[in-house]
């Protein structure tokens, strides 16, 4: 025999150690999110209450909210949404079914695999030269919407190819053989099949816009923002409509919010940034939970 | 007997069918369904292009409104200058302190999520049971979905001061802080694409370990680690694009002053938080220091381009492996 | 095993309508070895679809190499041949799938009667086509949908609304195909809770919905059990008398079974051509010979 009980014993004892030492490492990754919570909720949790969630931005941190911000971040959201959803999925759609293999397509995505990896401050840095400057959207609703939309629509699109993906062949043929057209196939079958997992990765793009920072303050989203934007239906008769006034409008952010008060001196402040950040972390982790669950769900009810 | 049915007209193919009458002749498809479906194409195949609308805005702003600045500083000085003073009376232009700055927090940030990413992805796909696989890999991808911003408020209250318990004279802003924080936000991207590389090794080349009486952590390391490792470091590619790339975290907890140093216990700023100190100024649209957000980004989105490219050239190379 | 094949002769359904009543279906033998097979049609029959001078390639691969033979009508044609030999392929050409994969080439003509539609002609357009040639796969493929709903697709699709219309039409097809008793209480239900047999069956009533003039059977029940096959051929060798079957088939007892004549394909060639009786007993040809006494393939 060649192989002795030492050997035996050590090949145990490093696949031993190996689990423990695997186990930590995820435990400990997972503790570093929690000790985050920790410190946030120590720091900012007494800070939440319906008066900082109905304040506007102020100088004395004691009355200072985050009403601007919620309502900027969600105007922002509506835009983004707009704009990168539908965009996403039917150039998904055209990629994944109706794309011949030629260089076009080829080009297409090669392209959609770099945007994705493109820093997000570089799509900052590219509105401010075209959205801002050149098309003269100002530092507007508009202009940051559109930013956030062009930032995700990478993530749009790939998550809605991988959805189609999972579709077997089977089930295309099916609807062909029967007379279907291509977009009879893909408006009847595909993508109602697919919307769990368009839907999944629409949810992901959404809750990273919400955290998105860098690009809008690159191109130039104001960090003190004491108004809301025009309502499009007001009681004062001379503007009674107006529908997509507040698409012009100045705008900040959530995350733009905090990090104002972040770089402020003064732990008052700074227990502002910790609120904010709580109501940030919140919106993004249910998200991302609901995504987890719906992917989940998912996994268990298809079986083609 | 024959003659009945090839007496049916076309429509309709099963002789008299028995539910009233044959289904509506079949006319080929109007021109109108023909048009509707040619549009709908059209209409996808924009969309499709729109993406390369993005790459060629972004293309075209960064070369366009970094070109009068390269007027106005030659690429040597761009490139040798130790300074970086664009806002300063006697200004500099060199890049070199934001890059060091960018490579020395991208740098402590790796040597976190690497090693760490690896092992967990390793664990993950090859020690824990699978149910538990289930929860933890969703859970761990929560790190990556953790608003940046609030890392770096973390960064700040948190995880300094905690370095500083053993790094007495650690000034507030460092690159090592963020850099942590960086690694530990990067961990799933490293864990996650890294356990889809290990798990698409085929079960066949553990089986030729084990029954060589190897033990599982051998065999990880030694035959499932190798055969997975151009996805591996595919991960790890993107996994330094995106710590290149991120701007909020260094730009709260490193500081703001460009410094030509590789020590991470220096403060010092990377190529986005510059980016950013410029935005929140209100700097003159064309003035040099405009100008120089945008030479900053030029060098930025070559560096990630550059590490993009090498990412998907390796990401090929793994999928002609099995 | 005789004794299970006896309903396969009993009167049809009582639910059979007078144009199958029209037509007495022609004995079928109680025979299931191979080397026994059904006889010779009782007379020639118009023909249906003519594959002529017919050659497929996959870019640059030919799949199919100047095939040429009758599909007639009221007759189950049956195409058999070693894994790879291109009878699939033959299939996929009549209602044109091949169009969905970039790079793919016919040569040739496959006409359609009465029409003389050419089916694999660039100006023909395949969708059309598909509404008067159906399919079933290999694999059953019912859509993630209702029963209901997976019948009336086809029937959408050329544009039938009314409810009551949909619903007696899919009743019709669903005892076409054999299926109405077993989920006439369960319409709504998914198609997805049905048995791998019963799904088969629902996609055979969703192609029959849409009263198709040629029925394409690629290996139908090649992922069914015994039973379910059983079934399914009963069901085929009924339908015959309203519709042309082609069917692809690796089972050689099957294609003996129930089809009325059968093409031997080998290497993307047709090697023989004739009714079944003869290639089976009387093979003309060598490479025949071996295949269907099981030599190889």
């Amino acid at each position: 025999m060649i192989v002795t009980d030492r050997f035996i014993a050590r090949t145990r004892l490093q696949d031993r150690a190996f689990s423990v030492l695997g186990a930590t490492l995820t435990v400990g990754a997972m503790l570093f999110l929690g000790i985050l919570l920790f410190d946030l909720a120590r720091d900012g949790l007494s800070r939440i209450d319906w008066q900082f969630l109905t304040s506007f931005p102020s100088r004395r941190p004691g009355m200072a909210g985050v009403l601007s911000a919620w309502v900027g971040s969600l105007l922002i959201m509506l835009v983004t949404a707009v704009t990168a959803i539908p965009l996403g999925i039917a150039a998904g759609v055209y990629l994944e079914e109706y794309a011949r293999k030629n260089w076009f397509a080829t080009a297409i995505e090669i392209n959609i695999t770099n945007l994705a990896g493109v820093p997000s401050i570089i799509f900052g840095l590219m509105a401010l030269g075209l959205f801002v400057f050149r098309f003269n959207f100002g530092q507007s609703i508009l202009a940051g919407g559109l930013t956030l939309g062009c930032l995700i629509l990478p993530i749009v699109i790939v998550s809605t190819r991988e959805a189609l993906r999972t579709i077997p062949r089977g089930m295309r043929e099916a609807a062909y053989a029967l007379g279907a057209t291509r977009w009879q196939v893909a408006r009847h079958h595909l993508l109602p099949y697919s919307l769990p997992g368009i839907a999944t990765g629409v949810i992901i793009a959404i809750s990273r816009a919400i955290g998105e920072t860098a690009p809008l303050i690159t191109i130039g989203a104001l960090t003190f923002i004491a108004f809301l934007p025009p309502a499009p239906v007001t009681l004062d008769p001379e503007f009674a409509v107006q529908p997509l006034k507040w698409v012009w409008s100045p705008f900040t952010v959530l995350p733009i919010q905090m990090f104002n008060w972040v770089s402020r001196p003064g732990d008052d402040f700074l227990r502002n940034a910790a609120a904010t950040g709580i109501i940030l972390i919140g919106l993004t982790l249910t998200m991302n939970a609901v995504a987890v669950v719906l992917r989940y769900r998912m996994r268990r009810r298809i079986k083609w | 007997m024959s003659t009945i049915l090839s007496d049916n007209p076309v429509s309709g193919g099963i002789a008299g069918s028995r539910n009233g009458g044959l289904l509506p002749p079949l006319r080929s498809r109007s021109l109108l369904g023909r048009l509707a479906e040619r549009f709908i194409e059209s209409g996808l195949l924009l969309a499709a292009a729109f993406s390369v609308l993005i790459t060629g805005g972004i293309v075209f702003v960064l070369v366009s409104e970094s070109l009068p600045f390269f007027r106005h500083v030659s690429a040597r000085e761009f490139l040798t200058d130790r300074l970086w003073t664009p806002m300063f009376a006697d200004p500099h232009h060199g890049i070199m302190p934001l890059v060091a700055g960018t490579l020395t927090t991208t740098a402590v940030a790796l040597l976190v999520a690497m090693p760490v990413g690896t092992l967990i992805a390793v664990w993950l796909s090859e020690f824990a049971p699978s149910r538990l696989r289930e929860v933890l890999k969703p859970a761990l991808e929560l790190l990556a979905a953790v608003p940046t911003v609030v890392y770096g408020y973390f960064a700040v209250d948190f995880v300094t001061p905690a370095l500083q318990a053993f790094i007495p004279d650690l000034p507030t802003f460092n690159m090592l802080g963020p850099g942590i924080v960086m690694g530990v936000m990067i961990i799933p991207y490293v864990s996650s694409l890294s356990e889809d590389a290990i798990r698409a090794v085929p079960m066949l080349l553990r089986e030729g370990s084990y029954a060589l009486g190897a033990g599982k952590f051998t065999t990880a390391m030694r035959v499932v680690y190798p055969a997975a490792f151009s996805g591996i470091a595919s991960a790890y590619v993107l996994a330094i694009s995106r710590a290149v790339g991120e701007t909020m975290i260094v730009a709260i907890a490193a500081g703001q002053q460009p410094n030509l140093s590789f020590n991470p216990l220096d403060p010092a700023a990377t190529i986005t938080a510059f980016i950013v100190q410029v935005s929140l100024g209100d700097l003159p649209h064309g003035s040099i220091g405009y100008q120089s957000i945008f030479a900053a980004g030029v060098t930025l989105f070559v560096m990630t381009l550059g590490f993009n490219i090498i990412g998907a050239v390796m990401r090929r190379r793994y999928r002609q492996a099995y | 095993m005789v004794t299970s094949a006896a309903p396969r002769h009993a009167a049809p359904p009582v639910h059979a309508g007078p144009a199958r009543m029209t037509a007495t279906p022609p004995p079928i033998p109680t025979l299931l070895d191979s080397d026994v097979v059904r006889p010779a049609p009782p007379a020639s029959r118009a023909i249906k679809a003519q594959v002529e001078n017919f050659s497929f390639f996959y870019s640059t691969v030919q799949a199919l190499a100047d095939v040429s033979l009758p599909f007639r009508e009221r007759a189950i044609t049956a195409l058999i041949g070693p894994s790879g030999c291109g009878k699939t392929t033959l299939l996929r050409c009549f209602n044109r799938m091949h169009d969905l994969y970039p790079g793919n080439r016919y040569v040739g003509r496959i006409l359609l009667h009465p029409d003389n539609l050419n089916i694999v002609a660039r100006e023909v357009d395949p969708i059309s086509l598909r509404m008067r040639i159906s399919m079933v796969f290999q694999k059953p493929n019912p859509f993630p949908k209702s029963i209901f709903e997976n019948v009336a697709y086809g029937l959408r699709l050329r544009g039938i609304r009314s409810r009551s219309e949909l619903e007696g039409r899919i009743q019709v097809a669903l005892e076409d195909a054999a299926l109405w008793g077993e989920v006439k209480d369960r319409l709504r239900k998914p198609a997805y809770d049905l048995s791998g047999g019963q799904q088969q069956r629902l996609c055979i009533a969703r192609a029959l919905a849409n009263e198709p003039e040629v029925l394409l059977l690629d290996e139908p029940t090649s992922a069914l059990d015994p039973i379910a096959t059983s079934r399914i051929e009963d069901l085929i060798v009924e339908l015959k008398e309203r519709v042309t079957i082609a069917i692809v088939t690796h089972n050689m007892q099957q294609a003996a079974r129930i089809s009325d004549y059968t093409a031997f394909m080998y290497l993307g060639k047709l090697i023989e051509y004739g009714a079944t009786a003869e290639v089976f007993q009387n093979p003309k040809c060598k490479e025949t010979e071996d295949y269907v006494t099981g030599r190889f393939g």
